[in-house]
């Protein structure tokens, strides 16, 4: 019997039975689904997988007339970190040109909402030189970032010191105020970007510090979309579970905390996004192949209740993606492919 | 770089290519799904759904609707603030640059 070459989510490569192949791919996807008490995958969707796995090419692609639309985050800074260095612009004409780009994401070095508020006005001229030679959507991007709001590097008490010292109402009040200062922060922004022409914000890494986290996007996204209906907002998660930082946060009704993305993305359609980019987490321990069942059962619960387009994070360590900067491209095209066409996906 | 261009190689449109950029704008600013937003472009253009990854057709497509190519060679080639003026009426929608920058 043919062995099968694939990876563990840290990216080493890993050779496995047809039926360990098997084994992996209903452990991952029956972890999502009693996690997220979301439906499994059935005996096609099953095989399907087992057949891209077992594909002996080292990439595979969708077939003609599935291919979706790719969104970005951070792109020109994948240039400076690769150290490539040019100026932003010519980044996003590489992106356009030369790598197939359907959007273009601008976004700072220092990407949080906060961080960009006091440069604003020097951003603002570099996305109207943007639009100037380019085609393609242009999107601003940074993250809400509510880490940044707590001491020692905002103005707040941490919560993370509060906690252990059983101070929950204070940390609940830091948090709280944070909200307040991130959305002031986000929608100044947004509203300068749009105003120099953007056709549209990411919202990046919504969640990272939990439930506040997501309030202050959906918020500021609320007020965006009230000031400026047309504009488009991708709500881009951080994770595929909303942690309870705070506990007792909920927009327009519905508690934030605890929260996998088929939830999340009713958060988003409530504050008025136009594109969800859902999250699943890799787990370097397991292989892609668990990985991946997994994500596409998370994903695929989202996809099918979502009434926004949903792009799907497919970037290191999400998405089933390897946990390296490196991410292998047998294990990329693999998950690309079987995400979007098994969970019928908007884009990437 | 690897990420993006492995993604858009296994499930992208293609961007500029062929309809990428269009299909994209459509759902960014109408809000519809991958299958609809495709059947909007193709509709308004005037060509198969299928032929909007095809670079050949949609290079011939966006030079005759004067919406940009890749490649725009010649001293009057359409590109850029011009192609998205064009694009946004071709395609019916609203540009945010065009109706900021050059109005």
């Amino acid at each position: 019997m043919s062995k099968i070459i694939t990876r563990m989510g840290d990216g080493s490569a890993v050779e496995m039975t047809d039926s360990e192949l098997m084994e992996d791919l209903v452990k991952g996807g029956e972890d999502a689904a009693e996690r997220g008490r979301i439906p499994m995958l059935n005996k096609e969707e099953l095989q399907y997988l087992f057949d891209v796995f077992k594909s002996p090419y080292k990439f595979v692609s969708v077939e003609p007339g599935n291919e979706v639309i790719m969104t970005y985050d951070g792109a020109p800074i994948k240039m400076t970190r690769a150290d490539v260095h040019m100026s932003r612009i010519q980044a996003l004409q590489i992106y356009e040109k030369m790598f197939g780009a359907d959007t273009l994401e601008l976004g700072h070095i220092d990407y949080s909402y906060k961080q960009i508020k006091p440069i604003v006005g020097f951003e603002q001229p570099l996305v109207e030189q943007t639009l100037m030679v380019t085609t393609a959507p242009l999107i601003y991007g940074a993250m809400p970032n509510l880490g940044l709001y707590s001491q020692p590097d905002g103005p707040f008490p941490n919560p993370s010191e509060l906690m252990p010292m059983g101070k929950i109402k204070e940390a609940q009040e830091s948090y709280e105020a944070a909200v307040e200062d991130a959305v002031k922060d986000i929608v100044f922004v947004g509203g300068e970007m749009y105003e120099s022409g953007v056709d549209g914000l990411i919202l990046d890494t919504v969640g990272a510090a939990g439930d506040a986290d997501v309030m202050a996007s959906a918020i500021a996204t609320r007020m965006l979309k009230d000031k400026y209906p047309d504009i488009c907002i991708e709500f881009g998660m951080a994770g595929e579970f909303t942690l309870g930082m705070h506990g007792e946060m909920s927009y327009e009704g519905i508690r934030l905390a605890g929260q996998y993305a088929h939830e999340q993305v009713k958060v988003a359609e409530l504050a008025g996004a136009s594109l969800f980019g859902s999250v699943v987490n890799t787990n370097t321990s397991m292989s892609t192949p668990w990985n991946l069942a997994r994500a596409i059962v998370f994903t695929k619960a989202c996809t099918d209740v979502a009434n926004i387009p949903v792009h799907a994070n497919m970037g290191m360590g999400v998405g089933a993606l390897t946990v390296n900067d490196f991410v292998p491209v047998d294990v990329i095209s693999r998950c690309s492919k079987a995400m979007v066409e098994l969970c019928k996906l908007d884009g990437l | 770089m690897g990420m993006a261009i492995s993604h858009a190689m296994a499930s992208g449109m293609g961007g500029m290519r062929a309809a990428g950029d269009l299909v994209a704008r459509v759902q960014m600013s109408k809000g519809m799904k991958i299958n609809e937003a495709k059947a909007y472009v193709a509709d308004k253009i005037g060509v198969a759904v299928s032929e909007l990854t095809d670079p050949i057709i949609m290079s011939e497509v966006r030079e005759d609707l004067k919406i940009g190519t890749l490649h725009p060679v010649g001293s009057r080639s359409v590109k850029f603030m011009e192609a998205k003026k064009n694009m946004a009426k071709v395609l019916d929608l609203e540009i945010n640059c065009v109706n900021k920058l050059m109005s």
